[in-house]
């Protein structure tokens, strides 16, 4: 997964700069968040192929108004494909029914791949809609929108916490490494290297506990007593409105088509 | 690891959903202001830790370590490890919505499973000794995380059984592998700090 946080694109714990993300950066988070969630029980209720399909479609359409780059935001969709690819290309050949064809007397069913197809659909529509409408808030924005969901306090302080110290222990374990290379390390399958991936794995949990010393301390210094105090006032405008009402009807449009084409 | 939106029946995705919610609520009663600061630290370092790729023959394997952050956070690693995944699918597109539930159980309990079986042999006689009962304990819970991987899709229908089984044969190695790494990083963390163990057991439910 490194791939996904190059130093390019370091999309968590980037604090200042809002990146416009078009329509979609203009709703609430809030709305965004439930968006996502109905949206993704909405698309895993459906079975037919051509309502999966339209599913999808919307996924691609909302990508469009959030502005973020379509081809990367794609092949970020696609690895997910690529960890599932062997699941689903198993399906045809394990699902009883009518024979495409027959190798090494196993023979692939239409059914087989019309589920492979189906549970392929239905993931990248799911994840793709939950990139750009979730994916697309600040971080912090996403911790206060939860809160203001009602989400557990101390969920959202772990999840805070989480977000503001990855980058951080990333940036730790980027220099770890670096200490390891210019000492001649070379990973390879030995015993040698799975000591030393072990001890570094242990030096980072043993910096982290000593960090996080040092942040308690910090904070009680400050008077911290465990309250999230929201920085922003949270109202849905009439483009919210506008947005959940079209987004009510896609749903209910894709549960109706999916009933019909069943 | 990671079961996509779409794979699962019903059922198994709404009582995998049901279960972790209990196990997080576990968790988060036992994190109080004081170790929020910690959980949510190495929360973040597990999260780190597993972009961290280990060669194995000509391939490599990410990490989990689910084994490790269960020992060091106890009933704690519920709601770290549902964070990270949560984390994984909004900003890498990894995982799925509807699956967080049933994803956060099939890593997490086996990782809280490892602790309440191993965990109170970390910390006693030498660290050599407890490096080995952590080692058993990492390979233990990807050995339970692949195992329940495997039910969940076996639960869901008769046409998973084959890829169910491949997963887990495919993952023999892995769970070698991370056994090995928890074992060492045990045995240094015994070595440099070794209350970083009683972390998970000092609060009263």
């Amino acid at each position: 997964m490194a791939h996904a946080l190059t130093p390019a694109e370091k999309r968590l714990a980037e604090p200042g700069r809002l990146p416009d993300h078009g329509l979609i950066g203009l709703l609430d988070p809030r709305l965004r968040i439930v968006a996502a969630c109905l949206f993704a029980v909405v698309t895993v209720a459906l079975a037919s192929l051509p309502a999966l399909a339209l599913a999808l479609l919307t996924s691609v359409a909302l990508l469009r108004l959030s502005r973020l780059p379509l081809g990367r935001t794609l092949k970020r969709m696609a690895m997910m494909d690529g960890f599932i690819f062997f699941m689903l290309a198993l399906l045809p050949f394990t699902v009883p029914g009518d024979a495409i064809v027959t190798l090494w007397g196993l023979s692939a069913s239409w059914q087989g791949l019309a589920q492979a197809v189906e549970i392929g659909l239905t993931a990248n529509a799911v994840i793709l809609a939950l990139m750009v409408l979730v994916g697309t808030l600040e971080p912090v924005a996403l911790g206060h929108a939860l809160h203001a969901l009602r989400c557990p306090e101390r969920l959202v302080h772990l999840l805070m916490f989480t977000i503001r110290y990855i980058e951080v222990l990333r940036e730790e374990y980027l220099r770890l490494r670096a200490a390891m290379k210019v000492r001649g390390f070379r990973p390879g399958t030995n015993w040698h290297s799975y000591r030393s991936f072990g001890y570094l794995v242990g030096m980072m949990l043993v910096r982290a506990i000593e960090r996080s010393e040092r942040i308690l301390q910090a904070m009680k210094c400050r008077g911290f007593s465990g309250r999230i105090l929201l920085l922003q006032d949270y109202r849905l405008s009439p483009r919210d409105h506008a947005f959940a009402a079209l987004l009510a009807l896609t749903c209910a449009g894709l549960l109706w088509g999916d009933l019909a084409w069943r | 690891m990671h079961i996509v939106d779409g794979a699962l029946s019903n059922p198994v995705v709404i009582g995998g959903a049901m279960m972790a919610v209990a196990g997080i609520g576990m968790g988060l009663r036992r994190l109080d202001l004081e170790r929020i600061p910690a959980a949510g630290v190495l929360s973040a370092s597990f999260f780190v830790a597993s972009l961290i790729h280990v060669p194995i023959g000509p391939s490599s394997v990410h990490l989990i370590l689910n084994g490790l952050a269960g020992l060091v956070l106890g009933w704690a690693a519920f709601p770290a490890l549902f964070v990270g995944l949560l984390l994984q699918a909004v900003f890498f597109g990894f995982g799925g919505l509807t699956v967080l539930g049933i994803n956060t159980l099939n890593i997490a309990l086996p990782a809280v499973l490892a602790w309440l079986l191993v965990g109170p042999m970390i910390p006693r006689g030498s660290p050599l000794a407890g490096a080995i009962w952590g080692g058993l304990g990492g390979a233990l819970a990807i050995a339970g995380t692949t195992a329940m991987v495997a039910l969940s899709l076996a639960l869901s229908g008769d046409e998973f059984l084959p890829a169910a089984r491949l997963v887990f044969v495919a993952h023999v190695p892995i769970m070698i592998i991370e056994g090995l790494l928890t074992g060492f990083a045990v045995l240094l963390a015994r070595k440099v700090k070794p209350d970083l163990f009683t972390l998970s057991r000092g609060i009263p439910a």
